[in-house]
């Protein structure tokens, strides 16, 4: 293979969050409508890099994915030595919606995937006016608990690949080979405790049952994608959102719960007639 | 079932690599059929089918024999390609000293598939 570069372009972004100075890493790559990509729990942004080099949604989209705080190359805060890392609901909306604005995005579409298909249910209830659309991926207003997640960060149990280990059946039995341990690679790297600190969100704080009804998808499209093989947000918990708020729903055949990162070809044949949709709103 | 479980996992070099650290004995369950497995650092060296009086182990699968065959199939059905499916809608129970299980948790998770080869191999 001759040397060559792809297009995507990192960068780091400094601004305040939550009131303390952050330096936040991203991707991009693309011009056009702003796709900001919001990554799964315990992960980052490298999820995306098949999307960010595939050119088909590249032509139309600016495509933009960051890493968390806490999360890739997106260190914590100052003083972070001193906190457990929890994420909630209102630190993440924040988080959003200040990063759209600190990189002045027009109308951007968020699309986020597990948790980040979470957190869309909740901008589409808070700020509709600052989306044009929006994209969940395994995206369902609630999941329980399914195994103890104190496995997550002990002392007495390697962390990355007790990380790796309980999302690995996550992934479609047919992704893969490459991207299916790439994809578990990124969970191995995690900081110690973060992936525990997102799940709260997932399986606690991020809860929006309640919530559901009054989402207006007149005021924001929404479209969801979910692989059949996501156990943990599953199509029936897809499907339940799409009844309950007329959104476009459609499951992904052959794909799990990390469907831009497990198997992005296959992947981005579902993603394409959305963003097309999209671009005719 | 599960006779082929020990040449499986002995046979392939990197899976015993990776459990080098794994030196316990667990417990699967099938209907109820229980089988005793011993691991010596990777290695499968004994599998004991019950009834026990007094099954000495660390940590137990639990699981019906429909559910076990559903698992073992080489492309299992949706909801049935991972054990944590099984726990999260019921059909298997992980009960036990978990810390060796969840210490080497990839690597059990493979010694279980191993049985999901084609016959043939």
């Amino acid at each position: 293979m001759s040397p060559r570069f792809e297009p995507i372009l990192g960068r780091y972004l400094n601004l305040d969050l939550f009131g303390k100075p952050h330096r936040l890493y991203l991707e991009e790559a693309g011009s056009g409508i702003p796709l900001l990509c919001l990554h799964t729990a315990g992960s980052d942004a490298r999820q995306f890099r098949g999307l960010l080099n595939d050119a088909r949604v590249t032509a139309n989209y600016r495509v933009i994915a960051f890493d968390m705080p806490w999360h890739g190359k997106s260190s914590p805060p100052a003083g972070w030595q001193d906190e457990e890392y929890k994420l909630t609901s209102r630190d993440y909306v924040r988080m959003i919606v200040d990063v759209a604005a600190a990189l002045e995005l027009d109308k951007p579409v968020a699309m986020g995937c597990s948790i980040g298909g979470r957190i869309v249910l909740h901008l589409a209830n808070e700020h509709p006016e600052t989306f044009r659309a929006l994209i969940g991926l395994e995206s369902a207003a609630h999941v329980a608990p399914y195994y103890d997640v104190g496995w997550l960060d002990r002392p007495d149990v390697n962390g990355g690949p007790v990380c790796a280990g309980v999302v690995s059946g996550l992934i479609a039995p047919t992704a893969p080979a490459a991207e299916r341990w790439e994809t578990l690679w990124h969970y191995m790297q995690g900081g110690p405790g973060v992936f525990k600190g997102d799940l709260h969100f997932y399986m606690v704080d991020g809860d929006i049952r309640g919530r559901v009804d009054t989402i207006d998808i007149r005021r924001c499209p929404l479209f969801l994608l979910t692989g059949e093989y996501d156990y943990s947000c599953t199509a029936e918990g897809t499907l339940d959102v799409a009844r309950r708020t007329g959104a476009e729903a459609v499951i992904m055949q052959g794909l799990g719960h990390f469907p831009m990162s497990e198997d992005p070809r296959r992947f981005v044949s579902y993603l394409l007639p959305v963003l097309e949709k999209i671009r005719k709103l | 079932m599960l006779e082929r479980l020990p040449d499986l996992v002995n046979a392939d070099a990197n899976l015993v690599r990776r459990g080098r650290f794994v030196t316990t004995t667990f417990l699967i369950g099938i209907d109820d059929a229980d089988y005793l497995i011993r691991i010596a650092e990777g290695r499968v060296t004994a599998m004991k089918p019950g009834p026990f009086i007094t099954p000495d182990y660390s940590f137990a699968l639990r699981a019906s024999r429909e559910a076990w065959e559903k698992f073992w199939q080489p492309l299992p059905p949706l909801g049935f390609t991972d054990i944590f499916a099984l726990v999260k809608n019921r059909l298997m129970r992980i009960e036990g000293d978990l810390h060796p299980f969840m210490a080497n948790l990839l690597y059990f998770k493979d010694v279980l598939a191993s049985l999901r080869q084609e016959a043939s191999r």
